[in-house]
């Protein structure tokens, strides 16, 4: 229990009276999506959520929430949420519907599948899912138990460009996951016997207060730094944790494995790693010396614009600050060249000798309860069903690599060219495809018309379900689903406390479908039944829990090992060492030698930048980066909150004053972003914090305020869409990883009068869709 | 009577906005009103790669330091939900003593509540 918190307010049950008003204690996880799940009390009333409250007794928060659960009570009672199944009316485009009973829906879903199933088999159906929602194993069970078709998409991201290609690294240098510990792991987090903060937090590419991805809460690392941990960061821009580092890099986008592997090459030849460390334990450091002795100071200063000194003083304060504890992001996942990158990255953490160790960078085998979920329904279905799966065998590593998802950049091309088979039939998942995550926006919305038919289930009406769906589904929010959340540690609670319509949880949905489907493999009566057999076989769970257990409890943790290398705790033979070929921490990746792949950390240019496009960069003569977070929402979604829109009306870029002078452009004009591929305008913030020559320009907007129909425009889902600029299938040999951090582009002011004259959107929450039936709605 | 105020390390304040939120959300405030507001200094490069870049909310006429939830038996939602944890409420007294590192501000409003008698607030 936090300090100063009142106990008989903040009770110990998992739910209580306060008069006429219920408190219930759960994980708000999700919709909306977010990354992490705080534990939260909500406060209802006569069916209706009344108030929300960050829950003092949680370890995880300790009571404090971002604005975006504070905003919940807005989000559950708005006005434009979809809470029945409704089906097209008319033509795809004219965002016209009826409002049809879940029977319906359903059955219409089963009787499209065998349609498909029939005449082109079960492959020719995808289905997809959105990042950071309660929606990222259901999918792809479906896929797999129910529809019986390998392809499910990471809602058409180019690459799996999140996250997958820094596992992909770990598991190829640690053969496991590796986290920051910044005393998350135990319940009494600073207060453990074993913990010690880390001297120093290394964020490399990350701003994890705003982006808390990853499961990991950003805030986490502030509280190391009240108890004393300094930072060192890499970063593009001038973020608050740039500004509070001991040492701040701020490289060219796309040149982070050069800075790495520079900063290798002083710690190797000045000695300053850790030798007793490496040499029990690392395999390769010689080959890591011989690659990182071509990146020299000056060298990386002329790749990466870091100064030569600059990366100097990096090394040595790595080799002398003590421990420390890396905390990674997206951008390295970003860019062509993303497992190599990652590489070098996790290269210099492992020099320090900070593995598995108290405020260091450590293994966590256990909470990846989504894909223990869905192994546990897809187990019987045996290996054939991953068989034919687009993009298998065409890039070296997904074919041996794990991850449920098909190449999204192949689905992509099936739906356009029908090879090696068509797409007839999509399933989506709170995905908004081509407005948040797919690349090349028009280009996927235009290859979507070419599916037969296409399920949408979701909160509320976005350009995807208004352009592409035929049924759309309704999805419940956080505090109307049963559900289980831990992504590492803890093990987490979702409470089901209200009913909104007929919207469901993407587990019930799942469950209803998969019944129908394929009754042999979904053979519970309910989610809750399904949860309780789910959690007696968690694989990577060390202890049982029980569902009840759990709903008393609201978090649990397993108890946590340092130093597991050495007591046979990581491999899965549990002799000491690390679970790779060697046993040993693998620099030089064995793996990657024998698939063929460069099994060193390496750097590579871009396809477009100055260096490698220079004709091209002298007529879009910027670097452009997309997909940094803001406070005020999780991707694509958060747009129709009047509360969010006040503190974030529109879409913003940012440039460096000396590159927005010459252009004329001003702090708050209208801007083009624009480049071979495509053109979208926002709100040019002019400031200091952006890299000279480089400009950062926000993902996922569309304006709910505005028509949905196709005609008018699709909620304005092109006009400010930054992946209007952005390329699918320009992937690596890996198959992992793609350009969105690394574009080219120029930019003009917008003097055509299209941009808003507005200070704030108008006419948020009046706008959804046409209800053919609208005396069936509530 | 006591006098009770918000105490702000403003050193690790990141500049959140949840202090904003909370505040909006508790008091039910329209667009445009608020009971706190996060105010920023910065960056600015004041010697060579050393950067100052600090966020300060500062509670507006608006504040009554939540007199509802604290007659309650709660803490002021800025300073229960504070992402940073670097509120503390209690009397000035008490909160002048934890003053013991830079970078701090204590901050003493006035409580809404004449303000809006005084026909100063709509």
């Amino acid at each position: 229990m936090r300090k100063g918190m009142n106990p008989d307010l903040y009770r110990e049950e998992w739910q209580w009276q306060e008069g006429d008003v219920t408190v219930t204690r759960s994980c708000q996880w999700s919709g909306p999506g977010c990354h992490q799940g705080c534990n939260v009390l909500f406060y209802t009333k006569d069916d209706k959520l009344v108030k929300i409250e960050g829950d003092p007794r949680s370890p995880v928060n300790d009571g404090r929430l971002c604005m975006r659960c504070l905003a919940m009570v807005e989000a559950v009672n708005h006005p434009d949420r979809i809470l029945y199944p409704l089906r097209r009316v008319g033509a795809r485009g004219e965002n016209k519907w009826e409002r049809i009973s879940l029977d319906e829906a359903y059955s219409t879903i089963v009787e499209k599948a065998q349609e498909v199933t029939e005449t082109y088999g079960p492959k020719s159906i995808a289905t997809g899912l959105g990042t950071g929602r309660n929606a990222t194993w259901q999918t792809s069970s479906l896929a797999f138990a129910g529809f019986k078709t390998p392809n499910d998409t990471a809602g058409m991201l180019s690459g799996d460009a999140c996250y997958t290609p820094r596992l992909q690294a770990m598991n190829a240098i640690f053969g496991s996951d590796f986290i920051a510990d910044c005393g998350q792991l135990t319940p009494d987090r600073f207060d453990d016997d074993e913990f010690r903060r880390p001297d120093v937090v290394i964020n490399w590419a990350c701003n994890p207060i705003v982006s808390n991805a990853d499961g990991f809460f950003g805030h986490w690392i502030v509280d190391c730094m009240r108890h004393g941990s300094r930072l060192f960061v890499v970063d593009t821009r001038l973020t608050w944790m740039a500004a509070h580092a001991d040492i701040w890099l701020q490289p060219r986008p796309g040149t982070d494995a050069a800075v790495a592997l520079g900063i290798c090459n002083v710690m190797i030849q000045e000695g300053l790693y850790d030798q007793d460390f490496c040499e029990k334990w690392v395999y390769g450091l010689d080959a890591l010396a011989e690659r990182a002795a071509r990146y020299t100071p000056e060298v990386v200063e002329k790749i990466s614009w870091v100064p030569a000194e600059k990366i100097i003083a990096a090394a040595r304060y790595l080799g002398s600050c003590g421990t420390t504890a890396l905390q990674w992001g997206l951008p390295l996942d970003q860019t062509k060249w993303a497992v190599g990158a990652s590489q070098a990255v996790a290269a210099v953490q492992v020099l320090t000798g900070n593995i598995d160790v108290p405020g260091g960078f450590v293994n966590v085998k256990y909470g990846h309860v989504q894909s223990d979920i869905r192994e546990n329904i897809c187990k019987g279905m045996g290996k054939q069903i991953r068989e034919g799966r687009l993009g298998d065998g065409k890039y070296a590593l997904r074919t041996v690599g794990f991850g449920p998802h098909s190449m999204s950049d192949d689905i992509l091309l099936a739906m356009e060219t029908g090879e090696p088979y068509p797409i007839k039939m999509l399933f989506l998942c709170s995905t908004n495809t081509f407005i948040n995550m797919g690349a090349e926006s028009k280009r996927i919305y235009e290859a979507m018309q070419n599916v037969d038919f296409c399920v949408v289930c979701d909160l509320f009406m976005t350009p995807t379900a208004a352009g592409c769906a035929d049924i759309i589904l309704p999805i419940a929010m956080g505090c109307e689903r049963w559900g289980i959340r831990a992504w590492f540690t803890p093990l987490r609670m979702i409470n089901k406390i209200l009913q909104a319509g007929e919207a469901r949880g993407d587990e019930e949905i799942m469950l209803d479908l998969g019944r129908r489907l394929n009754p042999d493999m979904f053979f519970w009566d309910s989610v809750p039944e399904m949860n309780e057999f789910v959690m007696n076989n968690l694989s990577t769970w060390p202890d049982p829990v029980s569902w009840k257990e759990l709903q008393e409890k609201s978090v649990i943790y397993p108890r946590f090992k340092y130093r597991k290398y050495e007591t046979g705790d990581m491999r899965f033979d549990r002799q000491p060492g690390f679970n790779t070929t060697t046993g040993r921490i693998e620099l030089f990746c064995t793996m990657y030698d024998m698939a063929g792949i460069d099994p060193l950390p390496f750097f590579r240019e871009p396809t477009s930048s100055p260096i490698s496009s220079p004709e091209e960069f002298k007529d879009y003569p910027l670097i452009l980066t997309t997909g940094r977070r803001s406070w005020e929402f999780f991707h694509s979604e958060h747009r129709q909150l009047k509360s969010m829109r006040e503190f974030h009306p529109w879409p913003l870029m940012e440039i460096h004053p000396d590159d927005a002078a010459p252009l004329g452009i001003e702090d708050g004009d209208w801007v083009y972003l624009e480049n071979m591929h495509g053109r979208c305008k926002q709100v040019a913030m002019v400031t200091s914090t952006q890299l000279r020559g480089t400009v950062m320009a926000e993902h996922g907007w569309w304006f709910p305020e505005r028509s949905g129909k196709a005609d008018d425009g699709l909620f304005g889902g092109f006009d400010s869409n930054i992946n209007c600029l952005t390329v699918m299938n320009d992937m690596a040999q890996a198959g992992y990883g793609a350009p969105y951090k690394t574009q080219i582009c120029k930019v003009y002011k917008v003097e055509d009068g299209t941009e808003p004259q507005t200070m704030l959107p108008e006419n948020l929450g009046t706008n959804g869709f046409e209800l053919v039936n609208a005396e069936n709605w509530r | 009577m006591t006098q009770y105020g918000l105490l702000i390390d403003y050193e690790f304040c990141t500049g959140c906005h949840t202090c904003e939120m909370a505040c909006k959300v508790e008091h039910g405030f329209a667009e445009g009103e608020w009971g706190i507001k996060l105010m920023q200094n910065g960056p600015t490069e004041v010697a060579p790669d050393v950067w100052e870049f600090n966020y300060i909310p500062v509670p507006t006429k608006r504040c009554d330091l939540c007199a509802d939830r604290v007659a309650e038996g709660r803490l002021p939602t800025c300073v229960h939900h504070c992402q940073a944890l670097v509120m503390e409420y209690g009397p000035v007294e008490e909160l002048a003593r934890q003053i013991a590192k830079p970078y701090m501000v204590l901050f003493v409003p006035d409580g809404a509540k004449r303000a809006v008698a005084e026909g100063s607030l709509a």
